[in-house]
């Protein structure tokens, strides 16, 4: 038994016949072939899947594909426009955010949405904002610093002013 | 990899469509998901259809409502968390929802869904509890309303049944209350080792005496507490001093009358002490938050 499901993500529509009970996570990967979205701890714990449900982000491992027919997505890969990246993903080179990369995707979803509503967060707003991700890399140190540098670098002045990382 | 078990899925457009659908047997609500997706991927629950509630905005408020304040099921913990007279009429609700799971989850987790999945250790239930709220109902046929304090069966058993669905929850607001939230957790964003709310009613306190404790509401959470209420402790406090002592001897019959289980989190004695710290911290705090009607 399947059902249609349509879904606007990054801007481009897609529509397939899906199970109802197929979660959000696979139908961006499996079906839609978007694989920067990582599918991680499967529980809602890891923070590895966040991607945004129309304007805010969701752990897609604990939402139906279903839950998400009408709605718009917006994954990793549609952080980048018009061939510039989104200064959260600058941060994240310049301040040596990942290292293996896997929580990386999860992490840039909600530095971006944290930037959004918080332009200028302090260091606790964002241990707070990830604190339902896990990194098992960097230790959240230089996440935390990739977050501040882009917040800074979306300010007048940019990231120049900034302290060293 | 861990694949719900198969399963319908129905979008319901009003509250009279949801009612409907969820007078088919075998009916689950799906709102933000956190608590029966994982269930369904563990196969500790297998229902044929899914209604997914989260068109219903109309169920998505917090307001006051002459002498209640009202919170619509589908209000998201971010909601509530972010809501000045929830926070100005209980701060207990804000002390909770900061730690009930994290920034993401609670953008998306209800507070309806909190109270229905009726975990033994979930916050709210304790702080709706200790707020002696009421829980309204509606069915086809109208609305129920049912306190919080009898909604509660059992573990992940509700009063609520086939073609009914959690509309919400109602705290009534009384002068001279305060109130607050403690939780010991692992790590952040984890379940309860052991939480204590306390919602106090206080008068007098005039010329250096203490307050006088009119009412007093005490929930804990994870401890096997029935109803989530630590009931020989309220009993006790009742038209006490508003001191210490009180509050301290409180704590200690919370602890002797909870029956905890020794599990992952820890053993039966260390909960029973963190009962007792938690209580007589939570009922402290609540009493230095009661404000003085002028």
């Amino acid at each position: 038994m399947t059902m249609r499901v349509a879904v606007t993500v990054n801007g481009t529509e897609y529509a397939r016949d899906v199970e109802p009970r197929l979660l959000l996570i696979h139908f961006l990967r499996d079906e839609l072939g978007l694989t920067g979205s990582h599918w991680g701890c499967d529980t809602s714990n890891c923070g590895a899947c966040v991607v945004w449900l129309d304007a805010r982000p969701v752990k897609s491992c604990t939402v139906l594909a279903a839950m998400a027919d009408g709605h718009a997505v917006r994954t990793v890969e549609g952080l980048e426009q018009d061939g510039k990246l989104d200064p959260v993903q600058e941060g994240f080179i310049e301040c040596h955010g990942l290292q293996c990369g896997f929580c990386t995707s999860g992490m840039l979803m909600t530095a971006r949405w944290l930037l959004d509503h918080n332009p200028d967060p302090a260091e606790a707003e964002i241990r707070e904002a990830i604190s339902g991700q896990i990194c098992r890399c960097t230790g959240y140190e230089n996440i935390i610093r990739s977050v501040r540098w882009a917040a800074k670098q979306s300010r007048p002045g940019g990231a120049e002013a900034d302290e060293p990382a | 990899m861990q694949v719900p078990s198969h399963v319908e899925y129905e979008r319901a457009t009003s509250v009279e469509h949801a009612l409907s659908l969820l007078s088919r047997p075998d009916t689950r609500v799906v709102a933000g998901g956190h608590s029966i997706i994982p269930m369904m991927k563990l196969r500790l629950a297998q229902p044929e259809v899914l209604v997914d509630i989260n068109e219903l905005t109309e169920l998505a408020f917090i307001r006051l409502a002459g002498d209640q304040l009202c919170i619509g099921a589908l209000a998201r913990h971010a909601d509530l968390l972010d809501s000045a007279v929830a926070g100005e009429l209980f701060p207990i609700f804000h002390d909770a929802e900061r730690v009930v799971a994290d920034p993401i989850v609670r953008l998306w987790g209800t507070v309806g869904g909190s109270l229905c999945q009726a975990d033994p250790s979930e916050d709210l239930s304790a702080v709706f509890a200790a707020a002696r709220a009421i829980a309204v109902i509606r069915g086809q046929h109208g609305d129920r309303v049912v306190p919080v304090r009898e909604f509660h069966l059992g573990p992940y058993e509700t009063v609520i049944g086939p073609g009914e669905l959690l509309a919400e929850v109602r705290v009534p607001v009384a002068p001279g209350t305060g109130s607050a939230y403690e939780k010991v957790a692992r790590r952040v964003g984890d379940w309860s080792v052991a939480a204590a709310g306390a919602v106090l009613r206080l008068s007098g306190g005039l010329g250096g005496d203490p307050p006088v404790i009119v009412s007093a509401g005490l929930g804990l959470t994870a401890v096997g507490a029935e109803h989530f209420v630590a009931a020989e402790a309220e009993e006790f406090l009742r038209g006490r001093a508003a001191d210490s002592e009180s509050f301290t001897a409180a704590g200690a019959i919370a602890a002797e009358h909870c029956h905890p289980v020794a599990d992952q989190r820890g053993p039966e004695d260390y909960k029973r002490h963190l009962v007792a710290e938690l209580s007589t911290r939570a009922l402290r705090r609540a009493a230095a938050r009661v404000r003085v009607e002028t």
